[in-house]
């Protein structure tokens, strides 16, 4: 019994040195904030840690966009921490949060976009979509004839649009959880229903109405939450040749062989098409920096930096090969030289 | 029914009863019958998933035991790596070893031109190739001006093609490695230059972005220094509680409120301890995310109702003759439980700590809460640095989108689940050989 009072002394020793040892220094960069900006900026991580001997590769949590900016919100001081993944802009309560915490200088660096797909099995033929199209097929309520909103009826894909093949509605997707559901929600949802004038009358009337119709999603499995793990997506593609599934470009590029990514709008989803905004369904990505940091805790200017060079960002850059899509040229130099002189965010 | 009767009340002739059992006798020898057969597809169907289970991680995982080198011949050049000729540690670490491995590529497909076709040939190798020239001649300088035939890691993409992952019919749009490339490669295999070695890799390295490079040595790293935390701290306080409730504890009321918290614990879903970690460990007493400590906190809370019941089992398993016997001899109840009673009921506390020991290793719900679910390159030295553990691993690695990490992450679950065999092999082999039956 006296071993076993020796290694609980032991422990609340080593306890209370833990607690000690965090107050005083943190030699490594820590970053938290979105799991779909997360494979880039640890890509980053990686190859800053590797170049620069003198400073330990950052540690980057996945916490989801609004956890991360919870976090990074929570005040300055080496406990928080230093750099916030976003898979959106930050909200201006959250600039608020943070002002009240007392993290009033952020530096935004936009590090490029990234496309949401629709895909489907290669043994499918490839069905040209539009937004209108999607809408009709995944909104709960849709206008009938006369323009009052109705449940959706639609069963297949040529309910939709005549012109598709007469394919069951099948659209394995994120949950609301999700940064990726969010952004397919206001860049395909919010503008497909906007093609209806029954819709724009509502937004006159009850804007909070239109809003609702725009974006709820129907329940009645037509489309199916798949879960946060889109390589579970794409395997479920692989299985079932009638559906389609909603993910990130990255994960069409490294499944080329499997699946295809249908054409919205007359545009195929490609590095090209998705660089020079022509593909319509791409969300910029974000970093932001806690300028309070920079030269406390070691290392944050030479990572922004790393962060917005030409080797990683640019337009043969190993981000890009990681399936991040690069800035034009002009905003990309842009926003490397604000990043760099640490140009805080005003709103 | 003590007595055989009728339903009058007159007792029954032997000859009766005879009659009515052997009558009913089919129906009885039937209904054993089907209730084994329903047991026996039960245990064959819970067999069957498990074996579905393995043989989809073993065949996924097997192959990321192994990883594809390339052969080239490096010159490490003086004029490249120490052009002063001082051997100065800080300019040979700063040195362009990615222009030996260039250089050496050039050496084997000398015919290639162009910066294209440059590029795609050194897409051959993992960036990593670069770095193994430079630890190599960090640790031995002597090697500059030296000519070797040095086995490199191949990028991810090589390494799937070569383990027959990548269909080469496909269209050449739609494959990570090109035509010339798979030419390069075919070159490589005549001339018996590229071939797959043990992957230790896996175990050398901590986490990485490139499948190749990637390893499990920061997670295992982790989860040691975790359960050695859970470890310390819940055994001991552990056999404690289990010894002061069982022994020594008063039984009334507070006991019993007591161990209806304890039983209840034992159940309580894990991420309610994750959340209990982040408000008291992290929030008020300012620990630091992402630690060990911080997780083996957590995970001890989680672990203590399972030793602390398990302790109690084992407790009132030793017969009170014992107790009876060293309290006649005179001994106090301290001696007797120190004495007596605790080394007779070891094996099975044992038992359940080590059970419960695997249910934490396994466990990665709490760990989200406290940061621990995080890209972290650096292997863990102790209870401070930022960590992840084995089963956060598995989960990150399932969620990247590039290919080669799908047998990674199969190959890190092969791994887990050792651990898990080992510690209940263990604990199976305690109970076994030191639990005493009375």
């Amino acid at each position: 019994m006296i071993k076993d009072k020796l290694a609980f002394g032991a422990v609340a020793a080593l306890a209370l040195a833990g607690a000690v040892h965090a107050q005083s220094a943190r030699d490594y960069i820590s970053i938290v904030g979105s799991s779909t900006v997360y494979p880039f900026t640890t890509a980053v991580a990686e190859q800053f840690g590797k170049a620069n001997a003198q400073f330990k590769t950052p540690k980057v949590e996945s916490t989801g966009t609004g956890g991360g900016f919870k976090l990074f919100c929570g005040g300055v001081g080496v406990q928080h921490p230093d750099i916030s993944n976003a898979s959106r802009p930050i909200k201006k309560s959250e600039v608020e949060t943070c002002a009240k915490n007392g993290v009033t200088e952020i530096v935004e660096i936009n590090i490029g976009f990234d496309g949401i797909v629709l895909a489907s099995s290669k043994k499918n033929q490839p069905m040209p979509l539009t937004i209108k199209d999607i809408w009709l097929a995944l909104a709960k309520e849709v206008p009938d004839a006369s323009g009052k909103l109705v449940a959706n009826p639609h069963k297949t894909w040529k309910d939709v649009n005549p012109a598709l093949p007469a394919n069951k509605i099948e659209v394995l997707g994120p949950p609301p959880t999700s940064g990726t559901r969010d952004a397919f929600v206001e860049l395909v949802m919010d503008h497909g229903c906007k093609e209806f004038d029954a819709i724009k009358t509502l937004e006159k009337s009850d804007e909070k109405k239109a809003k609702a119709a725009c974006q709820t999603v129907r329940e009645d499995g037509a489309f199916i939450e798949a879960g946060e793990n889109d390589n579970l997506i794409v395997n479920k593609l692989v299985a079932n040749p009638n559906a389609l599934g909603v993910f990130g470009y990255s994960f069409l590029e490294e499944n080329l062989d499997k699946i295809q990514g249908e054409t919205i709008n007359g545009v195929a989803p490609n590095f090209e098409s998705i660089a020079d905004g022509k593909y319509p369904v791409s969300r910029p990505l974000f970093v932001y920096v806690k300028k309070a940091h920079v030269g406390v805790i070691p290392g944050i200017k030479e990572f922004i930096a790393e962060f917005t060079s030409e080797k990683a960002v640019g337009d043969d850059g190993y981000l890009g090969r990681k399936g991040l899509i690069p800035l034009p040229d002009n905003k990309r130099k842009q926003v490397a030289t604000d990043a760099r002189s640490l140009k805080t965010l005003s709103l | 029914m003590n007595k055989a009767t009728s339903h009058d009340g007159v007792p029954l002739r032997e000859r009766d009863i005879k009659t009515i059992v052997n009558a009913g006798l089919a129906r009885r020898h039937a209904a054993e019958r089907r209730f084994r057969w329903y047991g026996l597809i039960a245990i064959s169907l819970g067999l069957a998933f498990v074996v579905l289970m393995f043989a989809n991680i073993i065949g996924k995982g097997l192959p990321a035991f192994w990883q594809t080198y390339i052969q080239v011949p490096i010159h490490f050049d003086a004029a490249v790596l120490d052009p002063e000729g001082n051997r100065d540690p800080q300019t040979l670490a700063s040195a362009d070893y990615g222009a030996l491995v260039r250089a050496g590529l050039r050496q084997t497909f000398p015919a290639v031109e162009g910066r294209l076709p440059l590029r795609a040939l050194s897409a051959l190798l993992s960036t990593d190739a670069a770095y193994e020239l430079q630890r190599r001649v960090l640790a031995d300088p002597q090697l500059i001006g030296a000519q070797q035939e040095i086995w490199l890691l191949a990028s991810a993409a090589v390494d799937t093609f070569v383990k027959g992952n990548i269909d080469r019919t496909l269209d050449e749009a739609n494959r990570p490695i090109k035509d010339q490339q798979i030419e390069w490669i075919d070159q490589l295999r005549a001339a018996d230059k590229i071939e797959r070695q043990f992957n230790a890799v896996l175990f050398r390295n901590g986490d990485s972005r490139e499948p190749e490079q990637a390893g499990i040595r920061g997670a295992l790293m982790g989860s040691f220094f975790t359960l050695l935390v859970t470890f310390l701290l819940s055994f001991p306080i552990g056999v404690a509680t289990a010894v002061y409730l069982e022994e020594f504890a008063p039984k009334n009321r507070w006991t019993d409120i007591i161990e209806v918290n304890i039983n209840n614990l034992a159940a309580v879903p894990s991420i309610v301890f994750g959340l209990l970690g982040l408000a008291v460990f992290i929030n008020f007493f300012g620990l630091p995310r992402s630690a060990p400590l911080v997780g083996g906190l957590v995970l001890s809370l989680m672990t203590l109702p399972v030793i602390i019941i398990a302790g109690r089992a084992a407790l009132t398993s030793v017969p009170p003759s014992i107790r009876e016997a060293a309290l006649g001899m005179g001994a106090s109840k301290l001696q007797m439980v120190g004495h007596h009673v605790l080394p007779l009921a070891m094996p099975g506390m044992l038992t359940g700590s080590i059970i419960g020991m695997a249910r934490a290793l396994g466990e990665s719900a709490p760990l989200l809460m406290i940061g621990m679910v995080a890209f972290i390159v650096d292997v863990p030295k102790g209870f401070l640095d930022p960590a992840t553990v084995l089963p956060v691993q598995i989960y990150l690695w399932s969620d990247l989108p590039e290919r080669a990490f799908v047998e990674r992450t199969s190959a890190a679950i092969m791994v887990l689940l050792a651990f898990m065999i080992l510690m209940n092999g263990l604990a199976i082999l305690l109970r076994k050989r030191f639990e005493r039956r009375w």
